[in-house]
């Protein structure tokens, strides 16, 4: 089977106060991908998230999600924003959240329907959260939430993953379960994630792009210290934390 | 103490009472959970200006400041959303321009406003019936809309970004939002008053708020608290012979605090129990 391309950038710049946030980027994702893209904080990599999800209009250039305007098209894209900024204290149940997932299914003024109701069941059960279903999700550990955003954007069987700083708020050693997790999701879905953590990001994925204004993107992982300094625009040294010789990065 | 429900006065009062809870419990509770109380404090005082309307065009005041404060609720969610200007300074202009133009209008008005204060400060024993009959429709209206926009509702109060993502129309949501909570500023005129109406839209939904994480039991704890609050600040008024409206909220105000405490020291026993059973 061969890959069919879920995401097409082309040269899209996009302006804050006319400074430019994102520029010419191109970019393609295909439905077997495993993306991670690194970049400094204020590179515009949560801007990119929200162009490929509509939330953002670019200035210039063209976006397509499945052939269609992002609008139509992200109801294939799950989403997990940097999720730690919620309201801790909102009343709301964690079985409520994932439901949230459904609505493009549902609409306006209808009522969830059995299978609804199971569909977010099912997604519980795949991140193992199906226990905490009556909880308020405030109250949880920053893992356990993360888990239940994560159920909340299976809900919709998506061809696309899309994750913005998912490790940031969650103690290193649930980090690894994490990342065993997307393993276990990238069988069934593009997964694209966004980090400044470039020790933990490229272990896991298949590629790397880094993002610092303009994308720099080569279709593998393995980056150059060169390439590494422009994206950062001061020297990088890489570490590597993988023991598996090819999970290693290339020496430099 | 009892015979005093039999006037007339009275039996509106709580009916008034009654309604006003109604609104502020369903309201309240979004206006709490999706932190827009500074802009519902601002679309209150603005309503000022639909009561200034009202006297200069001749008709009932409170039904110039429904269409006031509607159009104006809309014009500052538009004004947040739409331009860069930030929500806080939107605010603060919209609530000193709307009641400038209430003093002008009523300066325009001919005769004197003999009634004035009671739109300002409430006055819960002298709510006439047509006003009776209007809160009431209000209060089907808010209702109806929140049964059928209640996950709406929830998920543009919760995540709004995601909402958009899934399809939620979520502009036209928080506008509908803001003129419910101007419908609501309209329903507890009579009651609290212009200035006041920023209390009974919090203070009950913050204290359900301790009691429950849904936000359905939330609202009905909310109705609840309110119908207390009208009541007992109602009987505290007529038998101290103080202001009704402002004796509300200060009971309301001191039950909420009492709340507070009893819920820090519920904690704190909470936490010395655990301690002490840990070691």
């Amino acid at each position: 089977m061969t890959a069919k391309e879920l995401v097409k950038l082309e040269n899209v710049w996009v302006y804050h106060d006319s400074i430019p946030v994102l520029e010419a980027i191109n970019l393609s994702i295909k439905s077997n991908d495993f993306l991670g893209i690194i970049g400094p904080n204020g590179g515009g990599k949560t801007t990119l998230l929200k162009v490929i999800l509509g939330l953002v209009k670019p200035s210039r250039g063209k976006v397509s999600v499945l052939g269609m305007p992002p609008e139509r098209g992200r109801k294939y894209i799950g989403y997990i924003s940097q999720f730690n900024l919620f309201d801790h204290d909102f009343p709301i149940s964690v079985l409520d959240v994932v439901l949230m997932g459904r609505y493009n299914k549902s609409g306006l003024f209808q009522r969830y329907r059995e299978e609804d109701r199971k569909a977010a069941i099912a997604a519980l059960k795949t991140v193992e959260m199906l226990d905490y279903k009556d909880r308020q999700v405030g109250k949880l550990s920053g893992g356990e939430q993360q888990r239940v955003f994560i159920a909340r954007a299976l809900v919709t069987n998506p061809e696309l993953l899309l994750l913005d700083e998912p490790t940031a708020s969650i103690d290193p050693n649930m980090q690894a379960e994490f990342y065993e997790l997307l393993d276990k999701l990238k069988e069934n879905m593009a997964i694209v994630l966004v980090s400044h953590d470039l020790s933990a990001v490229s272990i896991y994925v298949n590629e790397i792009a880094c993002l610092n204004h303009q994308l720099f993107y080569h279709g593998s992982k393995e980056v150059s210290a060169e390439e590494l300094e422009k994206t950062y625009r001061c020297p990088i040294q890489l570490i590597a934390h993988g023991t598996v010789p090819h999970r290693v990065l290339r020496e430099h | 103490m009892l015979e005093v429900l039999q006037y007339q006065f009275m039996q509106n009062a709580l009916l008034a009472g009654l309604l006003a809870a109604v609104a502020c419990g369903i309201v309240g509770v979004y206006v709490v959970v999706k932190k827009v109380v500074f802009i519902s404090g601002g679309i209150a005082h603005a309503s000022f200006g639909g009561i200034g309307l009202g006297y200069l065009l001749g008709i009932n005041p409170v039904l110039g400041a429904m269409f006031f404060t509607i159009v104006s609720s809309l014009g500052i969610g538009l004004v947040t959303r739409r331009t860069r200007l930030p929500e806080d300074t939107a605010v603060g202009i919209l609530w000193a321009m709307g009641m400038a133009l209430g003093i002008i209008f009523i300066g325009l008005a001919p005769g004197y406003a003999p009634d004035l204060f009671s739109y300002l400060f409430g006055n819960i024993l002298t709510v006439p019936f047509f006003d009776l009959m209007l809160m009431l429709t209000l209060d089907v209206v808010i209702i109806a809309l929140v049964a059928l926009l209640y996950k709406e509702f929830l998920y543009l109060s919760f995540d709004e970004e995601f909402s958009t993502v899934s399809g939620v129309p979520t502009e036209g949501l928080y506008l509908l939002l803001l003129c419910l909570v101007a419908l609501t500023v309209v329903v507890l005129i009579r009651v609290v008053g212009i200035i006041l109406v920023i209390a009974l839209l919090t203070i009950p939904a913050a204290l359900a708020r301790q009691f429950t994480h849904s936000l359905k039991k939330m609202m009905l704890l909310a109705i609840l608290a309110g119908v207390v609050f009208t009541f007992s600040g109602l009987w505290v008024s007529y038998v101290l012979n103080l202001a009704s409206g402002a004796t509300i909220i200060l009971v309301s105000g001191l039950v909420l605090f009492i709340s507070f405490g009893i819920n820090r020291l519920r904690h704190r026993t909470h936490e010395y129990n655990r301690t002490a059973s840990t070691a």
